[in-house]
């Protein structure tokens, strides 16, 4: 057990660092992991994709010592590891982001970084440690105020706070669980460059995605999980294909396409007048969007993240006042009235946080697909909730949208994330909503999972139902939305029907529709 | 330059403890032997300080179980003790569910008391009417009386967003010193800080009572109230899981974003809960003073309500644990009587309870001890 020097040491020419052999893990029920192999060399990114559910997570939180094997060894330069906690990994130089991360918001950026750490010991000369925080950042290209309080921090902010965290405590061996699935696309541009330099500084990468494009940007290796098995490993990134990997993904050929039928947009569904509302900050996020969308009819919303699409959303939804303006669902105004109210008249909601608002963690599948169906028959009877239905319901849907789960009784927060999202989708979709509100409807999802997505609101569309698409992702938009607005500081700065890249780009960092058109004409 | 990043700080032991979060949870009865295993060496603990005290420590255990244990007779009046804690302690569980910290149980409780004397005392119903009637109005009147008091720090907490655990708390001193007020002015019985004795018809039957039919029941001090304990057990369980508001509640407590999202009416659910939560702490007054005080007066309670709090987190909030912990709970009580007034039962109790918490502890975390780097 002890030996020195393990056989391992010789083969690896390429000088890895990870070797994890023969890992098992069960879940009740489930095997998540089942005799994998895996190998990271030294200055590597290696990307490790896989159906939802496939077992990438688990793989990975057990590199990052959150979880034990059944059975498996793990090697780190050669040498035998037993972890019994994340800390003892991060002691050998392992470290893992996770999806949601872990601040603390009402602190700052330093003090989120000091955080469990023994040093400081009493005193926090926080004036010291934020210049350490800052060089640490500009070094790897991390912009963000070492001062500033972390609930004031966007999404991507967030994450190199986290990035910073690992590099503060030592690790060269950084594990990312789907960090892009959150970021905006200029984001994931500075995300990748803060990689390659720390690749280029020795440190090593293991990035789970289920973006093919941007694995074959960024990755130098692909594994490929594929229900607990592997079934590519490591295989250099510049001999495969998009269509390749899915291939290995989903065991079946995936259409990038999708034919949407010609079809004339009924009356109209959700209107929007002059609406005004302030974000979480108190600052003004929306100002003066006027917009509507028809039965039978998808609209996109483009933007950079942060430019208020998020507010408009949850103003919408019912999850937030506005100060002004006017919102009409079928007719009817529905400005400043509850979730419930909004609901009732036929709206459905992806929201775009799956975790913190769309599922709730400790409660079962079925009580979360029951969510919005628990008040009307066959579910409701009367005062109470005819259990039987609502787990027939539930298991229905499971095999509809294909949630991969031990039973519908297992809760929430033991579902990977891919699966979580489609319960959310089972749920909001089922309801067959009059105005469906979907933001990013599509993260997280494997790539044959998105391809049903995609299927499934296109025919929502065809049955007649209106739906607003808040995306960040511009060629989810373009393949399926009739119309495309583009938000900018909260304004819309125009329409655009034949989905024409480049405009949408120019309006999107601010340029109003009326402006390129001159500049064309 | 001071610090660099990674620097970790050098100290004479090369060894130091470490609590860790465990990486499984453990399985069911791997916490039931645990929770035993912590009562055992809160026993051990108690045993070793009535020693140092100078007393037999196995002799007062072997006393303390047969003094809440040891015959029908003192196993009833363990159940005595027991039932305004299984009510208080439901009380105290349905509140916390939907996050809502309740901690004026105890105030509940004393109004609920009051709302019960008051149908007697004021007169609301003649001492003649049948004790059925009598049993249903009173029971009427504590739980109204308990919601009342629950009604309040639930609107305030909707409407205000003020924090429950202030009002609720402060409301406390208000319902002892409401009290107060009419059993030393309004009710007082030729001076006495108590009112008159209610007559027999206001007075929930015990066993005792069908001694005549079951000979075996002489002296069984077991009320009715108990039945009230257990039926609403089986309620707060059934409304749990069964029905749409128990839904509701369960979804804000796990998750009041998700909860708003769903489009649950949040505000009017506040109320709703701390309502019930105050008409179940006011059924355990009602059950107390008619059941066992038989009158109205000053400390009515050793603090139920806030033993209430105590017992709703060791059942972790199941209605059917709450029976099991507090005849637990109601043994320590009786036992603690028997042998000291104060003191030596008081510290078990409290010893017992430490333990508990600190198991509650490790079935969470593991302690390792690891090397320095
Ligand atoms: N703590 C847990 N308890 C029980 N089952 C679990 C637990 N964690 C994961 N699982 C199950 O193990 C399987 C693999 O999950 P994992 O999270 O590793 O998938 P994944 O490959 O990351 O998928 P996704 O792309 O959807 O994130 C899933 O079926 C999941 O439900
Ligand atoms: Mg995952």
């Amino acid at each position: 057990m002890d030996d020195p020097n393990p056989p391992f040491n010789q083969t690896s020419e390429k000088n890895s660092v990870v070797e994890m052999h023969g890992i098992v893990k069960h879940f009740p029920g489930v095997l998540a992991n089942d005799q994998v192999d895996f190998t990271l060399y030294k200055g590597e990114i290696h990307a490790l994709l896989g159906e939802n559910g496939a077992g990438k997570s688990t793989l990975m939180n057990i590199l990052a010592g959150l979880y034990r094997p059944d059975s498996g060894t793990i090697m780190v330069r050669g040498k035998k590891v037993n972890f019994h906690s994340p800390r003892d990994a991060i002691q050998v130089g392992i470290g893992m982001i996770h999806q949601h991360f872990m601040l603390v918001p009402s602190q700052t950026v330093t003090e989120n970084i000091l955080l469990g750490l023994n040093d400081p010991r009493f005193l926090m000369k926080l004036p010291e440690y934020d210049q350490v925080v800052k060089d640490l950042g500009e070094r790897f290209g991390l912009k963000v105020d070492p001062r500033a309080k972390v609930w004031q921090l966007s999404v991507g902010e967030q994450q190199r706070v986290e990035i910073l965290k690992m590099l503060y405590r030592g690790v060269d061996i950084l594990v990312m669980d789907e960090p892009t699935a959150v970021l905006a696309p200029q984001e994931i541009e500075l995300l990748f460059r803060t990689l390659r330099k720390m690749v280029s500084e020795g440190k090593s990468i293991i990035f789970i995605s289920h973006k093919l494009p941007e694995v074959m940007e960024i990755a130098d290796r692909v594994s490929v999980l594929s229900k607990g098995k592997v079934t590519a490993a490591g295989i250099p990134a510049k001999d495969v294909t998009i269509q390749k990997l899915a291939r290995l993904m989903v065991g079946r050929e995936v259409l990038f396409r999708l034919d949407k039928k010609r079809q004339e947009p009924g009356p109209i569904v959700l209107a929007v007048e002059d609406l005004n509302a302030d974000n979480d900050k108190g600052l003004p996020a929306l100002q003066g969007v006027s917009l509507n969308v028809r039965a039978g009819e998808i609209v996109g919303l483009a933007g950079v993240a942060g430019n208020g699409q998020r507010e408009l959303a949850q103003v919408i939804t019912g999850l937030r006042k506005c100060n002004k303006g006017k919102i009409f669902l079928n007719g009817e105004e529905i400005t400043n009235q509850s979730a419930g109210y909004s609901i009732q008249r036929g709206l459905g909601h992806i929201p775009e946080d799956r975790t913190q608002v769309g599922t709730s963690p400790n409660l079962s599948v079925t009580d979360n697909v029951i969510m919005k169906k628990y008040c009307q028959p066959p579910i409701a009877r009367g005062w109470l909730i005819d259990m039987n239905q609502a787990v027939n319901f539930a298991n229905q849907l499971k095999d509809t949208y294909e949630i991969i789960v031990p039973s519908v009784q297992t809760p929430a927060r033991l579902l990977s994330g891919g699966n979580l999202q489609r319960v959310i989708l089972a749920r909001e979709i089922s309801g067959n909503p009059k105005l469906l509100v979907a933001v990013q409807p599509t993260r997280g999802l494997d790539v044959g999972a998105i391809e049903g997505i995609q299927r499934l609101l296109l025919k929502q569309r065809e049955a007649g139902s209106a739906i607003l698409l808040i995306s960040e992702e511009l060629e989810e938009l373009v393949s399926l939305s009739d119309r495309i607005l583009v938000i900018y500081e909260g304004k819309i700065m125009g329409e655009v029907q034949d989905g024409d890249l480049e405009t949408i780009g120019l309006m999107m960092t601010g340029t109003p529709l009326e402006k390129i058109q001159k500049g064309v004409g | 330059m001071s610090v660099t990043p990674t620097t970790r700080s050098s100290s004479p032991f090369s060894y130091r403890v470490v609590f860790e979060k465990r990486l499984k949870e453990p399985a069911g009865f791997i916490s039931f032997i645990i929770t035993l295993f912590a009562i055992f060496i809160a026993l051990v603990i108690s045993g070793i300080v009535i020693e140092l005290a100078g007393g037999d420590a196995l002799k007062s255990f072997a006393h303390i179980l047969k003094a809440s244990f040891g015959s029908l007779g003192v196993f009833s009046d363990t159940l005595v003790k027991a039932t305004p804690l299984i009510l208080v302690g439901l009380a105290c569980s349905v509140a916390f569910r939907a996050r809502l910290w309740n901690i004026g149980a105890e105030g509940q409780f004393y109004l609920g008391a009051f709302g019960a004397s008051a149908v007697v005392l004021t007169p609301l119903l003649p001492a003649d009417t049948s004790p059925w009637i009598f049993i249903t109005v009173m029971m009427a009147a504590g739980i109204l009386m308990g919601a009342v008091w629950g009604f309040i720090p639930g609107f305030l907490k909707a409407k205000y967003n003020v924090n429950e655990i202030i009002t609720t708390l402060m409301m406390n001193y208000i319902a002892v010193a409401w009290n107060n007020f009419f059993i030393y002015a309004i009710w007082s019985e030729s001076g006495f800080q108590m009112s008159r004795v209610f007559p027999k018809t206001a007075w929930l039957p015990r066993l005792a009572d069908y001694s005549k039919t079951v000979p075996a029941f002489r002296g069984l001090t077991t009320h009715l109230g108990l039945l009230f304990g257990i039926l609403a057990s089986i309620l707060v369980w059934f409304i749990l899981y069964r029905s749409r508001w128990g839904y509701e509640i369960r979804l804000i407590g796990d998750n009041p974003k998700a909860a708003q999202y769903a489009g649950l009416n949040i505000t009017r659910n506040t109320i709703l809960v701390m309502m019930f939560s105050g008409a179940l702490a006011g059924l355990a007054g009602m059950s107390e003073i008619t059941g066992v005080v038989h009158r109205l007066q000053g400390a009515i309670s050793p603090g139920y309500g806030f033993t209430g709090i105590i017992v709703a987190w060791l059942a972790k909030l199941n209605p059917f644990a709450v029976i099991l912990v507090s005849v637990l709970f109601g043994a320590l009580i009786l036992a603690g009587r028997e042998i000291q007034p104060s003191g030596i039962p008081k510290m078990i109790q409290g010893i017992i309870l430490v333990c508990l918490i600190a198991s509650d502890f490790f079935l969470r975390y593991q302690i390792r001890i690891v090397r320095r780097v």
